[in-house]
């Protein structure tokens, strides 16, 4: 892999070319203001945690910049395109790993990395070759052909990032990429990362875990209904929390004189979410 | 998107449906055990009394009430198989596949072509072992090469008609559950139509529904072609209802792939 952006040459928005740049992003579900007025720039190559609890506007953000959802209000740059009038060029650059895994469940998995290779117009060997590499990445080719319905939770969440890296995006976003996940694994899922933005991807997660930012992220924003409260490096964080306390609840305390608004469990059945698409 | 690409994507996604297909044949063998199970009971249970009431002369038999049935469990067969496309058009739905289609450049009509085109394929399967299984317990036809072309000609548009609109309820369905229970009204219709026994013999208010209905038209259609006797003016409407309800079906489908939940 090269370090160089596939994407068309765009003039550069600055000194360092911006893989995410968001001015004034509003977003409401009828009368409850889910995001509300964010700012943020991400540089290519970077990448990028947004921290916040249950309810931030976490997804709703990852959906508007993966062209899943439209914004009410914003400019909106991904990977230099314009989210409203471009998006088959962000999709054509961006990787996917939603909160739930978005797998076939009826597949193996070597055939689910087969879909999304055949889908990404890979040719055979190349498939081949990329789908057998991810297996072995990911501890997956013992298990590659068995039904992912009978996998663990884990490793159909190992099979999910497999199959948005077998995509080879320049930027991916990781919606809550470890949550749920045993220690062993989140640090698998650490060193991917790691290993991405070595090869010159930029991406964007989020998280709840003010460790998991600390370990992965060049810059945090930390979300809290709907809002960008505090935002920095890790270390610029991490230290204006008193002690070495990792607790959200610690972390907002210190970094906002209160607890998380909008720290409600997040119980919304799912399929109430819908949106409309262009 | 160029046509390759819309051709490319649409035989992945057929691929990947009929790989279900192949995955989990039994699936598909519980769709066929409901026109199984009713072309029997109705034959062995209820043959030899239903034969006695059909129109022939001195009365028909069991064998007679075979012939007759026939055709009407054939586009039961058809409605069966659309309900199972409603359930696996749900779960992508549900289960996150459609949304991480969306987030990736393809062409976006493969998605449901997919569906469509596999849901098709299964449905011939299944009629084909339904007309094999008639064969096999007496069925016989009189019909000619032409009449089978038709007969083919009007199932493959009920498959075509009935899938769109099983992948609309799919997509409307806000759970797995849900979309299973919708298309039973595709299955209990055919009960109040000319499938079973002949309209002229139920109440009159019954009647009148059972005889304006789709299902009628429709299989009075197949029974005339594959009986090798003329179709006369139903086949226009079986076609006219055939095509209000997939047509209906795909624009009730587009609109609904548009509002893709994001879970
Ligand atoms: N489709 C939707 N319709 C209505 N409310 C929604 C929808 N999606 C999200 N919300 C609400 O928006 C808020 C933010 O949700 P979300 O973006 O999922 O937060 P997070 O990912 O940070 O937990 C929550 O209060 C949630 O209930
Ligand atoms: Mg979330």
């Amino acid at each position: 892999m090269t370090t160089a952006e596939t994407s068309p040459p765009v003039p550069p928005a600055g000194p360092v070319h911006a893989a995410i740049e968001i001015v004034g992003l509003r977003k409401s579900f009828g009368d409850h203001q889910v995001l509300d007025g964010v700012d943020l720039a991400v540089p290519a190559g970077s990448v990028y945690a947004l921290l916040g609890p249950n309810g931030a506007g976490k997804t709703t953000l990852v959906n508007i910049l993966s062209t899943l959802l439209t914004a009410d209000a914003g400019e909106l740059r991904v990977a230099g395109h314009d989210v409203r009038r471009e998006p088959a060029r962000i999709r054509s650059t961006i990787g996917v790993t939603g909160q739930f895994s978005a797998i076939d469940l009826f597949l193996t998995g070597r055939e689910n990395l087969r879909l999304m290779a055949d889908l990404t117009h890979l040719d055979r060997a190349t498939a081949a070759r990329d789908v057998a590499g991810l297996l072995e990445r990911f501890d997956l080719a013992d298990a590659a052909d068995r039904r992912a319905l009978t996998w663990s939770g884990g490793m159909q969440r190992r099979l999910d990032l497999a199959m948005t890296l077998i995509t080879r995006p320049r930027l991916i976003f990781l919606d809550e990429p470890t949550t749920g996940l045993d220690p062993r694994s989140r640090r698998e899922v650490w060193q991917v990362v790691r290993e991405q933005v070595a090869d010159g991807v930029t991406v964007l997660l989020t998280t709840q875990y003010l460790e998991e930012a600390d370990a992965l992220a060049d810059r945090v924003g930390v979300l809290d209904a709907g809002r960008l409260v505090a935002e920095g490096t890790p270390a610029e964080l991490k230290a204006r929390v008193p002690g070495d306390s990792t607790n959200l609840d610690d972390v907002f305390l210190a970094l906002t004189g209160h607890a998380p608004l909008s720290a409600t469990p997040d119980a919304r059945p799912e399929a109430t979410q819908e949106v409309t698409a262009r | 998107m160029s046509t390759t690409y819309v051709v490319r994507d649409s035989m992945t996604m057929l691929r990947r449906n009929l790989r279900h297909l192949s995955r989990y044949p039994s699936l598909a063998l519980m769709l066929l055990a409901v026109p199984i199970v009713f072309l029997l009971m109705f034959v062995y249970v209820f043959g030899g009394t239903l034969g006695a009431g059909l129109p022939v002369d001195g009365g028909g038999t069991r064998a007679d009430y075979l012939t007759y049935l026939v055709p009407g469990i054939w586009i039961m067969t058809v409605a069966s198989v659309a309900n199972g496309t409603a359930v696996s058009v749900a779960i992508d739905r549900t289960g996150g596949m459609f949304a991480r289609f969306r987030t990736m450049d393809i062409a976006r009509v493969s998605v449901l072509t997919g569906h469509v085109l596999g849901a098709v394929t299964r449905t011939l399967l299944a009629l084909s072992v339904m007309i094999v299984f008639a064969l096999l317990l007496g069925f016989r036809s009189d019909a000619g090469f032409v009449g089978w072309l038709g007969a083919a000609g009007l199932v493959l548009l009920l498959a075509f008609s009935f899938t769109w609109l099983t992948v609309a309820m799919g997509l409307a369905a806000g759970s797995i559950e849900t979309a299973s229970n919708t298309p039973l009204v595709l299955m209990v219709l055919p009960f109040v139509s000319s499938g079973f026994v002949p309209t002229e013999q139920m109440p009159a208010g019954l009647r009148h529904f059972a005889e304006h209905q789709p299902f009628t038209p429709i299989i009075e259609t197949l029974r005339a072609l594959t009986a090798g006797t003329p179709v006369g003016h139903e086949g226009w409407i079986a076609v006219g209802w055939c095509t209000v309800i997939g047509v209906t079906g795909y624009l009730w489908a587009r609109r609904q792939f548009a509002r893709v939940p994001v879970r």
